[in-house]
């Protein structure tokens, strides 16, 4: 039982580290909060149950299509909400904040447009299969998404730590003007990683598709807030705090359902919010002195 | 080499740069004097494309290049070494050093990197440890040895020895008349004018946004506006004093 509940938890995690990771990429260059981050997540699960149910496609082409919709979409968002607000004067630090928020509205009346609101199911093709290992039940749909899970950040963090672009992404994110005077063109990395974020959602729109067999237009604003807590848990801008803080945050959901009250499950990654901000307001992985930004 | 005409650099409404005239010739350290606030560190980064400026032209090797971006300027040759170092302090030195020779696409990066890591062998014992946690002189070596990598034929040195010990500041100038033998162009800032002089060709004074003395070091080290003014009239107190207040100043900014 216990054993289970981890499992379930870690898939659970694994999942909301995937989402943070697409929150804490973009604050980590930009420094702000992508609050469309959620929607661009959720359109990402719409195009797996489109192209799944409705097509009928294999589940490795829904992920292809997913990525390509969700990566077009991080393009539009920095291309037409984000970058004429940068570096100009007299525009509020609030402004991209504003501007992702209007986005995030359209993109789920859009969805609710088109896709009604009520609940979409998730269908695959070993939903139902299980394997059993004495009493313990495991999915195989669980080990499908912990292992996705696991290469994505694992592949995240070897690009982010050995290949050049990664470099330049984390040289911007330390700071633009360092950056740009090292021959970084920082506007090509901007993109790219709004890109890259928004990729890694449409990616976790499938997976949590997959885990919990339903998809609706406003699942984004939901997992888009526990995404937030998530990198408020592990220190804003921080890649290790993204993936430990999820994974955190998926086992105390699961085990306070199983052995605790259920109706206090979506309060958990709030609660969280409040202790880490009254004990380590940096984050679990934060440094204390904020450097440059 | 690089030919400031008339460059005039605003921020917001307030005008930093009233008409800049300047020039580098290849092969020389000129170096650019003045006190807090009379625009040299805003030249600097006119030069090197973080500021635009809103008149004037900037040639550099026969090009206009006014107007470009820091990364283009930095392909065509041009490196500045910001006031303040700017270490990417949560990259290794290692990685500081790598990102240097970021735009470079040839095969002798590495090398270049042990090269440096030679001539700094502090570097090399510190390469796998956070930039942020080496000292002020060392960050000064890192960031100098950053922008080496990049193959400058300009390297612009805003203020290396700000802040730092007066035997690590000799060292800072020592690198810089190495830097000038190895054939690279040099455009220093300095508050520390008798140092930079020294080791300078040719020297601009400048004041409230405008270059108010140009001439040969040699000169200028004589000049009785400038010793008065900068060097100090008789003891090195009086320029220890001016070089003290310059680096307080400099903090509060």
């Amino acid at each position: 039982m216990l054993l289970e509940q981890f499992i379930n938890g870690m898939t659970l995690g694994s999942i909301y580290a995937i989402v943070a990771l697409g929150f804490t990429l973009v604050f980590g260059v930009l420094g702000i909060i992508n609050m469309a981050h959620g929607e661009i997540f959720m359109v990402g699960a719409f195009v797996g149950v489109m192209t799944t149910g409705v097509l009928g496609w294999p589940l490795w082409l829904a992920f292809v299509a997913s990525i390509v919709v969700t990566s077009i979409l991080g393009y539009l968002l920095e291309t037409f909400t984000l970058r004429p607000l940068r570096g100009k004067r007299g525009v509020s630090h609030l402004a991209p904040l504003i501007s992702t928020i209007g986005v995030s509205i359209l993109l789920e009346n859009l969805s609710h447009h088109l896709f009604g609101a009520g609940n979409k199911p998730f269908r695959t093709e070993f939903a139902e299969m299980s394997i059993e290992i004495g009493s313990l039940t495991i999915y195989i749909v669980q080990i499908v998404i912990f292992v996705i899970s696991i290469i994505l950040m694992i592949g995240l963090s070897i690009w982010l730590s050995k290949t050049k672009a990664g470099k330049a992404l984390r040289a911007t994110a330390e700071n633009l003007e360092t950056a740009s005077i090292l021959g970084v063109d920082t506007k090509k990395i901007i993109t790219l990683t709004v890109i890259i974020a928004s990729a890694m959602g449409g990616i976790a729109g499938i997976l949590v598709g997959m885990a919990f067999n339903s998809v609706s237009p406003q699942m984004g604003l939901a997992i888009g807030l526990k995404g937030l807590a998530i990198i408020i848990l592990g220190g804003m801008g921080n890649v290790k705090g993204a993936m430990v803080g999820g994974l955190i945050l998926g086992l105390s959901e699961t085990f306070l359902v199983a052995y605790g009250d259920s109706g206090y499950r979506d309060a958990i990654a709030f609660i969280m919010i409040i202790v880490i901000l009254l004990l380590r307001p940096q984050g679990i992985f934060g440094s204390k002195i904020a450097e440059g930004r | 080499m690089l030919k400031l005409t008339n460059v005039q650099t605003f921020y917001g409404q307030i005008q930093a740069l009233k008409g800049i005239d300047l020039e580098v010739p290849e092969g020389q350290i000129i170096t650019l004097l003045g006190a807090n606030g009379a625009g040299k560190s805003t030249t600097m980064k006119t030069i090197a494309g973080l500021l635009k400026p809103k008149k004037g032209s900037i040639e550099f090797l026969g090009e206009n290049v006014t107007g470009l971006r820091p990364d283009q300027l930095l392909r065509k040759g041009i490196a500045l070494v910001p006031e303040g170092r700017a270490i990417l302090s949560s990259m290794t030195v290692l990685e500081n050093l790598e990102m240097g020779a970021y735009h470079r696409k040839d095969k002798g990066v590495k090398e270049d990197i042990e090269n440096v890591m030679q001539r700094f062998p502090i570097l090399f014992e510190r390469q796998t440890q956070l930039a942020g946690t080496l000292s002020g002189g060392q960050q000064q070596m890192l960031a100098i040895a950053r922008a080496l990598l990049s193959k400058p034929k300009l390297l612009l040195l805003d203020e290396p020895s700000m802040g730092l010990a007066p035997l690590i500041v000799s060292e800072i100038f020592a690198i810089i008349k190495e830097i000038k033998e190895t054939g690279t162009t040099v455009l220093l800032v300095e508050q520390n004018a008798k140092q930079a002089l020294k080791i300078a060709d040719f020297g601009y004074v400048m004041e409230t946004g405008k270059i108010i003395i140009e001439g040969k070091s040699a000169d200028l080290l004589t000049d009785s506006r400038i010793v008065e003014a900068y060097l100090g009239r008789k003891s090195t107190k009086v320029q220890e004093e001016v070089q003290d207040e310059g680096i307080s100043a400099s903090k509060q900014v």
